[in-house]
């Protein structure tokens, strides 16, 4: 795991007098690269992507600490989400109105302990089950909350939600937070603080305990240790942190709206966690960069990218349950042995096979949304710069075609792929890098 | 009133029906394979627009029979070359597979049909009110479906308990290894089971179809109330399954019709909060309002008062 | 009756029914502080059982149960480990994804008082660190400590799964067939080992190997069907009619 490497890391660097440092170092290389991004990516939308991954990292960290810490499945996690943004967005509009001097910097508090209390108060509900029982009871929750925030339209707004205005607070280094810039430190600030305390967290015998219930429940009975006690305080802790996320999406939007509680949000975190990898601590940093930067690319190049969000998340369900970060920590031990080059040589054929599969089939999810729904519209459609009709056959042929010939490709090159991964394995296993 | 009651009660208990249908299904697979089949909703969907697409090609009755097979080929499917692979990484992956299923099937309606609704219409032959209960018509239609469903359930007892196949079927609820070692092929139970489960959901939509809304949407909206259901009447129980449905069918259903709010029920106290506060509106709002929200309520009760369900023993 | 006098560990008249089947038919035992009892039978005699009722998994259907003089039938699992009851498992029951070192010090930190705690480094208090260095060497695991628990061999895992059991300093011990599956060469080390850890404290112990019980045990008692048909030193169980009938061809190895 992620932190044997830190820990070997840091005695590697104590033997050469750095050592008080060392074990900072990645934290204080982190800050570095968060204060340096913006200069990298100028652009508005840059900044503006650059806010919102910092912001669904701190939401899929949190829900990490339930999925991949203490093997809690939820469903229903963008209701401390939701309820830290409306709450956050109250708390800003009740210190304007009222002349405190509260700067924005400490906002994000009030959503974290929103998140925090409605987590102990639901939290004791829901914990009382766990496995798919739990899964089943966060996702009514959630249904329960979001129809709740319709009804209650003097504390939600009903439908259009509720606004404020982040530039109306008391200043701190003369800096309104009108513009984005500004924004992203804020929220760069936070996630840095935030990824701190979850890391933290992780270090302590709750944390520890956390990942004994997660591996055998009834043992951690055994050593003494009540699993629902541990359950429920990682779900109000992990309502805290998905809190602070919630009230920084509200700065950052200037709006808090019943959309935060809909299962779209939910399902977004799920799947962020998941494919970037919940069984390690960066997979989720990993998973939410990736998936914000996807659902803002492809909206733009495709109607349907929704689908095919899911069908990555399918796919890595099926054929990589750990997700990004388990596939790269998977490579460690034989980039370490030096027989990395050779294994990527093995995956390089299977490029083509692989792509071309992709091809075809993106083909046909496309030239059918342009058949289906978007018949309207005329049925030429253009891709990769060549237009065609999706209703003549050859496009259709071309596409089953590319599937059928890489599917066959991809088969035989498979077994030299796993020939390769066997060898590379053995080559690090003579060199006790691995099992 | 007394009319009221009695079409509420036939709403209801059809709507329970239709619920149970499902339920049925999905505790079904639940208790056999461990899973809770996620993409069960959506298999619903794929029974109405499929039975809506077959009903525009060739009418509503070959519809009937065709769209539900269809549904069932695609589960099985399913289990076969999906669920079947993910069994090894444990039920959190299984539970994730299908949820991931669920969202990729709402998507490709969308892509086919669009997201507004479809002109699912009720065949012509049963287009007529079967019934005049003092002055409201109670179609046809309704009653068809719920003589349908009881005929599904007779006919689903039926097979279960008294063919060699139920009971096969049961004991590999129960004993899958030991089933399997009598030399019964248990993958091939696995995915018949899961077929039929869903066949039974995409029954449900076909019939549902013409008198609900049939939206892409649909799966969205009943999804979470099937595992209230299941959750409500304790996972792995049918009786629970079926009392639970009936339940929420009946209290959802009396509940939209009742368009009384705290401040109706106690005018005479002359309390009257502010308007925009939110006391005001939980005084305010109507039970007609809050009835989508009844199952989630009835959910947290159960969770205080009967953590393991109302007919459940069973602790996943 | 003074402390001392009190059993570790009591059952009276104990029953357990799944249904229509009453598995335990009222079994009665005493064990004094400091005694290593083996429990032996045939298979499906419900030993198993009798261990799940002991140590919380199970509630008794009929019955007491007794820990240091206080009952303890009812309650949950976690309440009667903190008590001073700790339990090993027949089929490997570990932390699998965590380091064999993760795995001891899990095992120590409740005793430590740790608790939920979540403001504090787990290596804060460094008695937790040693007491986990020194069990692990106890149970000769020291050399493999940073491997997930899961790639250990078998008897690897059985080790490790008696010292997760005695990790917390538990003054009653049940181990639940520790040696099976083991070689020759294993098993001894085995036993060795439990002769160590449970010495100064109670030991109930589930075996087969009947070389394991004659050389370990100071007192046995033998469960059939439900209900234990003799109870004695090891040279009055071998000298028993009753426990030879039913042993018949049940002769170990």
């Amino acid at each position: 795991m992620s932190d044997a490497i830190l820990r070997s890391a840091s005695a590697a660097a104590a033997q050469t007098g750095i050592g008080r440092l060392a074990p900072y170092g990645a934290w204080i290389a982190a800050a570095a690269l968060l204060a340096a991004l913006p200069l990298v990516f100028r652009s508005g939308t840059a900044l503006t992507m650059l806010s919102l991954m910092g912001i669904a990292i701190i939401f899929a960290l949190s829900y990490n600490m339930l999925l991949g810490q203490t093997g809690m499945l939820s469903f229903g996690h963008a209701v401390y989400y939701g309820l830290g943004a409306y709450f956050t967005v109250h708390a800003i509009n009740w210190a304007i109105a009222a002349a405190l001097p509260i700067p924005l910097l400490v906002m994000p508090l009030a959503g974290g302990l929103a998140g925090l209390l409605f987590a102990i108060i639901f939290g004791w509900v829901s914990t009382k089950r766990s496995g798919t029982a739990f899964a089943m009871i966060s996702l009514g929750l959630a249904e329960l909350v979001g129809s709740s925030s319709l009804i209650l339209r003097s504390f939600f707004g009903g439908e259009e939600g509720v606004t404020t205005n982040r530039t109306k607070l008391v200043r701190l280094f003369d800096w309104n937070f009108g513009p984005q810039i500004q924004v992203y430190y804020l929220i760069a600030a936070w996630c840095l603080l935030c990824i701190a305390l979850m890391y933290a967290l992780t270090r302590t015998p709750f944390g520890r305990m956390c990942n004994a219930v997660r591996d055998n429940s009834e043992r951690a009975q055994f050593v003494g240790y009540n699993p629902q006690v541990v359950r429920y305080l990682a779900f109000c802790l992990s309502g805290l942190f998905a809190g602070v996320a919630g009230g920084l999406t509200s700065i950052n939007f200037e709006l808090a709206n019943s959309a935060l509680f809909s299962a779209v949000q939910s399902g977004n975190v799920l799947l962020a966690t998941f494919i970037g990898g919940a069984g390690h601590f960066v997979g989720p940093i990993l998973g939410a960069v990736l998936v914000t930067y996807l659902q803002n690319m492809l909206s733009d190049v495709t109607e349907v990218w929704q689908l095919y969000f899911g069908l990555m998340f399918i796919a890595t369900v099926m054929y990589a349950p750990g997700g990004l970060a388990g596939l790269i920590m998977m490579h460690g031990p034989i980039w370490r042995a030096g027989a990395l080059a050779r294994l990527l040589a093995a995956y390089a054929l299977m490029l083509v096979p692989i792509a071309a599969v992709a091809v075809g089939a993106i083909l046909v999810i496309e030239m059918m949304t342009h058949l289906g729904v978007k018949a309207a519209e005329g049925t030429t459609m253009k891709m990769l710069g060549v237009s065609f009709d999706a209703k003549s056959a050859l496009p259709w042929l071309l596409a089953l075609a590319l599937i059928a010939a890489g599917g066959a490709l991809s088969r035989l090159g498979w077994r030299r792929v796993a020939a390769a991964w066997d060898e590379a394995q053995a080559k690090a296993r003579d060199k006790g890098l691995a099992l | 009133m007394a009319e009221l009651i009695l079409i509420s009660t036939l709403n209801g208990v059809l709507y329970g029906l239709l619920l149970f249908l499902m339920a049925s299904g999905l505790t079904l697979i639940f208790s056999m394979m461990g899973v809770l089949n996620f993409a069960h909703a959506s298999f619903y969907m794929l029974g109405a627009f499929l039975g809506f697409q077959i009903s525009r090609w060739a009418g509503f009755w070959p519809a009937l029979i065709l769209a539900p097979v269809l549904v069932g080929l695609a589960g099985a499917m399913v289990e076969r070359f999906g669920l079947r692979n993910v069994h090894k990484h444990g039920h959190v992956a299984e539970l994730l597979f299908t949820f991931g299923l669920a969202f990729v099937i709402e998507e490709l309606v969308q892509i086919v049909w669009g997201k507004s609704p479809v002109d699912f219409r009720t065949p012509a032959l049963l287009d007529f009110p079967a019934f005049t209960v003092f002055a409201t018509n109670y179609p046809a239609y309704k009653l068809f479906m719920l003589v349908i469903s009881i005929a599904i359930f007779v006919g689903l007892f039926v097979m279960l308990t008294r063919t060699r196949v139920g009971l096969i079927v049961q004991a590999a609820l129960s004993h899958p290894h030991m089933v399997a070692h009598l030399g019964h092929n248990v993958p091939f139970v696995f995915m018949s089971v899961f077929g039929v489960g869903a066949a039974l959901a995409g029954i449900a939509g076909v019939i549902a179809g013409p008198a609900l809304v049939t939206q892409s949407s649909m799966a969205a909206l009943l999804g979470p109330i099937l595992f209230v259901v299941v959750v409500v009447g304790g996972l792995g129980s049918l009786q629970g399954a079926l009392f639970a449905s009936l339940l929420i069918g009946l209290l959802q259903t009396f509940a939209i019709s009742i368009n009384l709010s705290l401040s109706d029920i106690l005018a005479g106290s002359g309390f009257r909060p502010e308007p925009n506060t939110l006391l005001g509106d939980l005084w305010r709002v109507t039970v007609a309002q809050i009835a989508p929200i009844l199952p989630y309520v009835l959910l947290i009760l159960v969770l205080i008062f009967k953590p393991t369900g109302l007919f459940g023993n069973r602790e996943t | 009756m003074s402390a001392a006098r009190t059993p570790a560990l009591e059952t009276r008249a104990l029953r357990k029914s799944f249904g229509a089947a009453e598995i335990i038919r009222g079994v009665d035992l005493t064990i004094p502080r400091g005694e290593r009892h083996a429990v032996i039978g045939p298979n499906g005699a419900g030993k198993s059982t009798l261990f799940n009722l002991i140590s919380g998994l199970l509630l008794p259907s009929a019955g007491e149960i007794r820990l240091d003089g206080a009952p303890v039938g009812g309650l949950p699992a976690y309440k009667i480990n903190r008590r001073g009851l700790s339990r090993s498992f027949q089929v490997t029951n570990i932390f699998p994804k965590l380091s064999v070192w993760e795995n001891v010090r899990c095992a120590v930190l409740w005793s430590r008082g740790e608790k939920y705690a979540f403001w504090r480094s787990v290596e804060a208090n460094p008695e937790i660190a040693q007491r986990t260095q020194q069990v692990l060497s106890e149970i000769n695991l020291i050399a493999r400590k940073d491997l997930p628990a899961g790639v250990l061999t078998y008897a690897e895992q059985r080790a490790l799964e008696i010292g997760i059991t005695m990790a917390g300093g538990a003054s009653v011990i049940l181990l639940d067939e520790p040696t099976a599956g083991m070689s020759h060469a294993e098993t001894e080390r085995a036993v060795d080992l439990i002769r160590r850890i449970s010495e100064g404290r109670t030991l109930l112990i589930v075996e087969h190997d009947m070389s394991v019980v004659f050389g370990l045990a100071d007192r046995i008692s033998v469960l059939v069907y439900g209900e234990i048909i003799a109870s004695g030193t090891p040279a009055e169980i071998r000298g028993n009619a009753k426990v030879k009938e039913a042993y018949l061809g049940e002769e170990a190895h």
